[in-house]
């Protein structure tokens, strides 16, 4: 028997514990099932998905940069249908919450994706990508403009009963006053935070080392900013906060949640450890112990400023 | 698939500024097939950040190695290990050469480090089958000859063999190619499999080769690697999972 209790609550979705595998770094579950079992991580959130199957942008997409990297993928994904009936049949044999990762042009798209997948009862929860930097039609068109965050919120809401997360984007200058308007329309949680846009140059060719030009920062290099981001929306908002940005261990977690968050995803790590979310559970376990907390989720805002 | 710390055996330079690193690491040793590679954690922090693939360049027993050179960060700490450093690998991944089929010559050509896959090859390819070696390099610093067979050498400037590039230096050959039934395997920079793979079509030759790409994972998660297909063009392969191997009739160099 555990004696520490991991579980967590964000909002109306229970995880076993708070580490959930952040989208884009996990593709559909199945080639990280083959380093990690899936049943004990808190849950997955998918790929994004549009409605229709998606290219991605030509290569290179990936480059590293001072301990991060920044990635230009474009919203690769084989779409909603694809995925209903090829993909879900996999996550369906694990028993671990699967939150859906929805990005699209128009806001059209985003209720038609909700409005399909909604009746796919394995399906937990939407996140809603309002912040891809790499795609020109929709992505931070939207992710900057709090009027169109709203009304995709409340559009996706009105189709589903599900919970409905809204991932934002650190690159506005007040992200609180977006996730003020999410909560305002009837989101249950907020993402935060997604890349942060960035580019790199070649010294010798002088051209960009990705193809897009510019890409989305990830890795240890945001902690900092996305440590800072969580915090200003529980300072100002009433709504629950999954934490994202540059977790590399469990301390990164426990830090996560004392500036806020409830849960926290774990991304860019996965790319170069991917055992590493099981890795982490005894070590928060320990800290809980040690530090005489009965319930990890009593760290969230436990902040002492 | 399996992430796995490995022990460092020895790094040996070999001429010209190119390192082989030999790590003791069984369960790769004998799982790892010619053309797959790994990806490589050169160091626990988190700069360097992300693993570095390479290419298996041979195997020993229940050791094997990886060639490369001194490029940036993460290849400036591989080339400083010392023997009984540990190193985390992630592999073995991708799919390899074909090589067991119906050929009797295989045609290896190699561009700078693009030999690093070929020892494994050459010491998998079944006895009874030729193998000749066609290498190439912009001047004789980049050319890698390491355990290759039967060695035909071209460079850009003429500064040892041939002068020209790998694919000019095949076309001298071609008569003796086309007398043979051939397989080329290749690997090397995008330019000279490009031209390859014109070369293999005009000459109706079975080639593959094997390609490379910035990628984060190596296993299809990150989707960093695309390159494009000739079957589908709806949707890119992936070097890392679809190859980085491929027949070269399959993609768009």
């Amino acid at each position: 028997m555990n004696i520490v209790d991991l579980s967590v609550q964000v909002g109306p979705l229970n995880f076993r514990n708070p580490i959930l595998l952040a989208s884009g770094t996990v593709g559909y579950g199945n080639e990280m099932s083959e380093f990690l079992d899936l049943n004990k991580i808190g849950g997955i959130v998918t790929k994004s998905l549009s409605l229709k199957p998606r290219k991605g942008n030509p290569p290179q997409r990936i480059v590293e940069t001072p301990s991060g990297m920044l990635n230009a993928i474009g919203l690769a994904n084989v779409g909603v249908e694809v995925f209903l009936k090829e993909k879900i049949p996999f996550l369906k044999k694990y028993d671990v919450p699967l939150i859906c990762n929805i990005a699209a042009s128009t806001i059209e798209e985003y209720v038609e994706c909700t409005k399909i997948l909604t009746e796919e009862e394995a399906i937990s929860a939407f996140e809603i990508n309002v912040s891809c930097p790499n795609v020109k039609e929709g992505g931070l068109q939207f992710g900057n403009d709090i009027s169109a965050v709203g009304k995709i919120t409340e559009k996706v809401k009105s189709v589903t009963r599900k919970p409905v997360i809204v991932k934002l984007s650190p690159n506005v200058s007040y992200i609180s006053e977006f996730a003020k308007i999410v909560k305002q329309e009837g989101g249950d949680a907020i993402s935060a935070i997604n890349t942060l846009v960035g580019t790199a140059f070649d010294i010798n060719t002088r051209k960009p080392k990705i193809k897009n030009v510019t890409g989305g920062l990830s890795g240890p290099a945001i902690k900092p900013v996305a440590l800072a981001k969580v915090l200003e929306i529980k300072q100002k908002v009433d709504i629950p906060i999954i934490g994202i940005g540059g977790i590399m261990n469990w301390k990164d977690i426990i830090e996560f949640m004392i500036a806020g968050s409830s849960a926290i995803q774990i991304g860019t790590l996965n790319f170069i450890n991917p055992a590493a979310p099981i890795e982490m559970l005894q070590s928060l376990e320990s800290y809980c112990m040690k530090n005489k907390i009965e319930k990890i989720s009593q760290l969230t805002g436990s902040y002492q400023i | 698939m399996l992430v796995i710390e490995a022990l460092v055996d020895k790094v040996i330079e070999l001429d010209n500024q190119i390192f082989l690193l030999k790590i003791h690491c069984p369960e790769i040793a004998n799982s790892i097939k010619p053309g797959q590679f790994l990806n490589v954690r050169v160091s626990e922090n988190i700069y360097p950040l992300l693993r570095r693939p390479f290419s298996i360049c041979n195997v020993e027993g229940d050791y094997f190695y990886l060639m490369f050179n001194v490029f940036g960060e993460g290849t400036k700490i591989l080339a400083s290990k010392k023997y009984g450093d540990s190193i985390d690998i992630l592999g073995p991944l991708g799919n390899g050469f074909n090589y067991i089929g119906d050929y009797d010559t295989a045609v290896i050509v190699a561009g700078g480090l693009g030999a690093a896959p070929f020892p494994y090859l050459i010491k998998k390819i079944e006895k009874g089958k030729n193998i000749i070696s066609f290498i190439g390099g912009k001047t004789y610093r980049e050319v890698i000859t390491h355990e290759m067979k039967n060695i035909s050498i071209a460079t850009d400037d003429g500064s040892l063999g041939f002068k020209g590039n790998v694919v000019e230096l095949l076309n001298e050959h071609l008569e003796l190619l086309k007398k043979n039934k051939i397989k080329i395997f290749a690997c090397g920079p995008n330019s000279m499999l490009r031209a390859l793979k014109e070369f293999c079509l005009i000459n109706n030759f079975e080639c593959e080769v094997s390609t490379e790409s910035a990628m984060a994972c190596g296993f299809g998660i990150c989707q960093g690697c695309p390159i494009e297909s000739t079957k589908n063009q709806d949707k890119y392969l992936l070097v890392c999972k679809d190859g980085p191997v491929f027949n070269v009739r399959d993609i768009i160099i």
